[in-house]
């Protein structure tokens, strides 16, 4: 291997010392990635720009963002990706969203759709065949909704997934809704998200008005990844807050069709789903608030801003007593792992928020990050809101639309006076995310779409004691000796979320961290001299030969 | 689960559900993986490549290191080349492998970017340090990730392989799309029989390599380019496997005048003897007692257990050669194959089992380019006692209440698959303990108190 770095450098050494290693264009690139943190200090980092071909990305593609992350689990749609085999099969299943039919409803999450393309629906364009794929769907499931998606190949031939679901809506009499989310838009998922975000809010959201509770919200940008949607859901309606939609995690196109007569959005995963938080309260006047609610501390102060905005001292006296009584809960499990845990470090390489989030869950367990990182972040998920001004828009961005949002001429019903939510946002509780770097500590990292090496290198150096990613690299820190938890989809475990969360995310890393058999990993004769044998017999090679 | 899926069938022409296939370049990027010092490198958007490695992983619980060219929609217009002489110069000034091994993705291949042309470019250009090697497939929407297996086999040796004019005392075995455990006692059988061989691809200590504390971007097995480049002066080419093998040796014989045969993958005993046999017949030597025994103890277990495997109905599903040899093994046990499909396209693969069947299930149903939406709908309207397929077979095991045997590529959900072969007659004891140990432990499930038995 090329690696230099064994010995432990200070973060901005350490980040110097990586860039030797790659081309002079590629370091000068890459350089802009990487932050060494300096805590007090305006800093700023490069984000949601190309990765370097050849480079080693953990990134994914546009498709994966729009199918994958944001569209997939919903439960009650037929998701037909219209491309070759692989793109659908690769996304069936994997994610670990897990969903539920409503009763009576249909569940499709065990499902995998696909037109599966062959040479001559490339040569003579596929659209036909997608037509069919969609009657023949239609006949055999009659599902409320059906959504398309496009794959590279597919763009790049000129199929309209869009067109054909227009045209196939009218025909049908159900919602058919076609995301153009060819792999190659954007540099990453991002692109992708924000695709699937004008679909639903174009297609879904706001056809079905119906009354709703006085504290009733959405959940925004939350994937049930491991059952965190429902531990969430418990808690609120143990708060008697009441969740109309969640996008999209266990997410049902009915509530998604509801959802624009919540009185609030929350915003768990803010780069995926900020487009639909912005054009929901443009359309519909419902403010947004971002929360938290992985880690025990972070689900609290999450409770209390949503108190905070209703301005109820009833709602804000039981948010008090539901945060004493799980608090306690989940302490009582923790502390005792948390002697095991205090001190240790941890890495953290996850997608677009929970590089962040997951910071509080792991403060909360004694544990300090050391580096973080996201894959597909853009600037503002690092340095805060602020800096969306300063953001410059390059073509990679450019061919993915932003919504022309007017105010909904019947439906534009906000649930609190213009000055009281002008007061909310400038006390900073509404509309406001001030980013990852400002709660990381001196002599950490923050990088952005990390490459294979600077994994290598900053391990080599740091030495923590977990290192949390994905599925790709999972392995490459065990074999270096090194536990790993995926982040994105849990491995087998979860929910991490709220204070159930909080204390199975405990165990977990209690177990990894703590597992006796990484004691295991030299045999004995490789821990001390060769002995002296009394026998004198023939080595393996030659008893065989 | 599974409760929106049918009984009633209904012909489909362009929907698929429920796949039991996958697109050729993730066949392409596990071959790449058998090559000794070698980086796959997925040539289109970067998403491919996330999800082939993310799902080699899944499936082997290792590393699986590769690069993509990263398009953005400048390349998809535009072309590639510009992508691949960047990430080519980057692979070898930061990575390092011996070789690259480059394939096509769909996008790239309805571009129509020119690989060879791009990389012979980029080495008059200085970008490929000296000794170091760029190959390339181009796979195509045609087939599935087995054909890309194939067709990455095919160009190792349309790249690789050498003629000296002098011929070697030795053979070339192409073990298929198997798993590292599979290659790794194939290569001991070969060794048992004294039969020298170039096995290749070959990624046993590749994807089962052993926990060190140290990781190993490139670890100590693959075939080495060394190895690679003498198979053309080998006496002969076994492929195991027509759908995963059969091009490269035809490669090799077209290229190099090395003689081939077809064999089935040596799953089962039938197509172990006829593997044995092969190897007998070209080295003259008699298979050592302990091949013998291993037979024997197979038979054995075969026999011993025969009452609770005779007449059970099986469904099997997965990769064409895995199927193949499947059938006959459990037909050998009085077994009877009802329904037997293949994701991956081929008329080859009906006319095989139809022949193997002809006089045991006439009537059985038998599909390539099938997928397990339908399978699932026939097995609903007339059940089965067994179901063998991957892992994605699980949800149609758990709806109807099949014993389930995991069988083939990929298997996300189990160990063991990467460490104890199938393939041999240990691999077929193997096989015999997992569909007995489902079958007993479905009976122990079922049976009332009364006829609860201690000894089976
Ligand atoms: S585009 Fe082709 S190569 Fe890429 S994942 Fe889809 S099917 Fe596989
Ligand atoms: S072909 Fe495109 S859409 Fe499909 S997985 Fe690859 S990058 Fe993504």
């Amino acid at each position: 291997m090329t690696q230099k770095a064994t010995t432990t450098l200070k973060n901005e050494a350490l980040v110097d010392e990586i860039v030797t290693m790659y081309p002079p264009k590629v370091a000068r690139k890459r350089r802009k990635h990487m932050v060494p943190v300096a805590p007090g200090t305006e800093q700023k980092i490069e984000a949601n720009a190309r990765s370097v071909p050849g480079i080693i990305t953990q990134r994914g593609c546009c498709y994966a963002g729009c199918k994958g992350v944001v569209l997939g689990p919903i439960v009650d749609m037929v998701h037909i990706v219209h491309g070759p085999v692989g793109c659908s099969f690769y996304a069936w299943g994997t994610r670990r969203n897990q969903g539920r039919a409503r009763k009576g409803g249909q569940n499709f999450l065990e499902y995998c759709f696909s037109t599966d393309m062959q040479p001559d629906n490339i040569i003579f364009g596929g659209e036909k065949k997608l037509r069919k794929a969609i009657t023949e769907a239609y006949e055999i499931f009659k599902p409320k909704a059906i959504s398309l998606h496009a794959t590279c190949p597919a763009g790049l031939i000129g199929d309209d997934v869009v067109g054909v679901g227009r045209e196939m809506s009218e025909k049908l009499g159900i919602p058919v809704i076609g995301f153009a989310c060819e792999g190659y838009k954007g540099v990453s998922q991002s692109a992708g998200h924000h695709l699937a975000n004008n679909g639903l809010f174009e297609r879904v959201v706001g056809r079905d008005d119906v009354e709703t509770d006085k504290f009733s919200i959405n959940m925004l940008g939350e994937y049930n990844i491991g059952g965190d949607s429902w531990e969430i859901e418990r808690i609120f309606e143990k708060c008697g807050i009441h969740i109309v939609s969640t996008f999209s995690g266990n997410g049902s196109f009915a509530e998604m069709a509801k959802s624009h007569n919540a009185k609030l959005n929350i915003v768990q995963c803010y780069r995926s789903i900020n487009y639909m938080a912005e054009m929901m309260e443009e359309k519909f006047g419902i403010p947004w608030l971002k929360v938290n609610v992985i880690g025990l501390k972070a689900t609290s102060k999450s409770l209390r801003k949503i108190g905070e905005y209703f301005e109820d001292a009833k709602l804000s006296a039981r948010i008090e007593e539901v945060i004493a009584e799980e608090e306690a809960a989940a302490e009582k499990e923790i502390a005792p792992i948390r002697e095991r845990l205090e001190g240790k470090t941890a890495m953290l390489f996850t997608g677009g928020s929970r590089a962040h989030h997951y910071q509080s869950l792991f403060k909360d367990l004694g544990m300090k990050t050391v580096v973080a990182g996201e894959e597909f972040a853009h600037r503002d998920d690092y340095e805060g809101r602020k800096v969306i001004p300063t953001i410059k828009i390059d073509a990679d961005s450019r061919n993915i639309t932003e919504l022309k949002v007017e105010p909904d001429p019947k439906r534009y019903n906000p649930p609190k006076t213009g000055e009281e939510i002008s007061r909310l946002k400038e006390d900073g509780l509404l509309s406001e995310y001030e980013g990852m770097l400002p709660d990381m500590m001196d002599n950490t990292i923050l990088v952005d779409d990390i490459t294979h090496l600077e994994q290598e290198m900053m391990i080599a150096s740091y030495k923590p004691d977990i290192v949390c990613s994905g599925i790709k690299d999972k392995y490459i820190f065990e074999k270096m000796g090194i536990p790993s938890k995926q982040l994105h989809n849990y491995d087998y475990s979860g929910p991490f979320a709220g204070y159930h969360g909080a204390a199975n995310f405990a165990r977990d890393i209690d177990m990894r961290v703590n597992n006796p058999a990484w004691k295991m990993i030299q045999a004995p004769w490789q821990k001390r001299p060769m002995i002296k044998a009394e026998m004198m017999v023939e080595t393996e090679k030659e008893i065989l030969a | 689960m599974l409760d929106q899926t049918p009984k009633k069938v209904v012909e489909r022409e362009a929907l698929r559900i429920n796949p039991a296939k996958t697109c050729q370049p993730i066949g392409a990027m596990y071959a790449s993986l058998g090559i000794h010092g070698c980086l796959p490198h997925s040539h289109g958007s970067q998403g491919c490549c996330a999800y082939h490695r993310s799902h080699l992983t899944r499936h082997y619980k290792e590393p699986v290191m590769a690069a993509t060219s990263s398009f953005t929609e400048g390349a998809a217009v535009f072309g590639g080349g510009a992508n691949l002489r960047q990430a080519v110069n980057n692979i070898f000034h930061v990575y390092n492998p011996d070789i690259i091994a480059v394939h096509t993705t769909c996008l790239s291949e309805t571009i129509g970017d020119d690989i060879p042309s791009l990389v012979n470019q980029a080495r008059d250009d200085g970008l490929i340090p000296a000794g170091k090697l760029v190959i390339h497939t181009n796979p195509s929407y045609e087939g599935s990730h087995v054909t890309g297996f194939s067709n990455m086999c095919r160009s190792m040796v349309s790249y690789l392989t050498e003629s000296s004019g002098e011929k070697k005392n030795q053979l070339n075995v192409l073990p298929g799309f198997v798993e590292p455990s599979d290659m790794r006692e194939i290569k001991r059988i070969l060794r048992k029989i004294g039969a020298p061989a170039v096995v290749f691809p070959d990624t046993s200590d590749v994807l089962d390599a052993p926990q060190t504390g140290k990781f190993n971007m490139y670890p100590k097995g693959g075939v080495t380019l060394a190895a690679m480049k003498t198979t053309g002066d080998s006496q002969k080419t076994l492929a195991l496997g027509a759908f995963a093998s059969e091009d490269a040796a035809k490669m090799l014989q077209t290229k190099a005048e090395v003689p081939y045969e077809v064999l089935d993958l040596p799953i089962g005993l039938a197509a172990t003897d006829r593997f044995i046999e092969a190897l007998v017949e070209l080295t003259g030597n008699e298979p050592p007692a302990s091949i013998t025994d291993d037979r024997g103890r197979l038979l054995d277990m075969m026999l011993d257990y025969q009452q609770y495997l005779y007449g059970k109905k099986v469904a099997i599903a997965g990769d064409p050669d895995h199927v193949i040899a499947m059938t006959e093994f459990m037909v050998s046990m009085g077994m009877i194959p009802t329904y037997v499909i293949t994701g991956t396209p081929g008329k080859k693969f009906t006319l095989k089992i139809k022949a193997i069947l002809r006089d045991v299930n006439p009537k059985a149903k038998v599909k390539a380019a099938a997928d397990f939406f339908e399978l699932h709908q026939w097995i609903k309207n007339e059940p089965v006692d067994l179901l063998i397929s991957n892992t994605y077979g699980k949800y149609i095991a758990r709806a109807e209440d099949v014993p389930f045997v995991r069988f083939g590529f990929p298997i996300l959900d189990r160990t063991g698959h990467s460490y104890f072969p199938t393939v041999g007659y240990v691999g077929g004891m193997r096989l015999v303990e997992k569909i007995t140990g489902v079958l007993l432990d479905r009976k122990d499930r079922d049976d009332p108190d009364e006829t609860f038995e201690l000894v089976m």
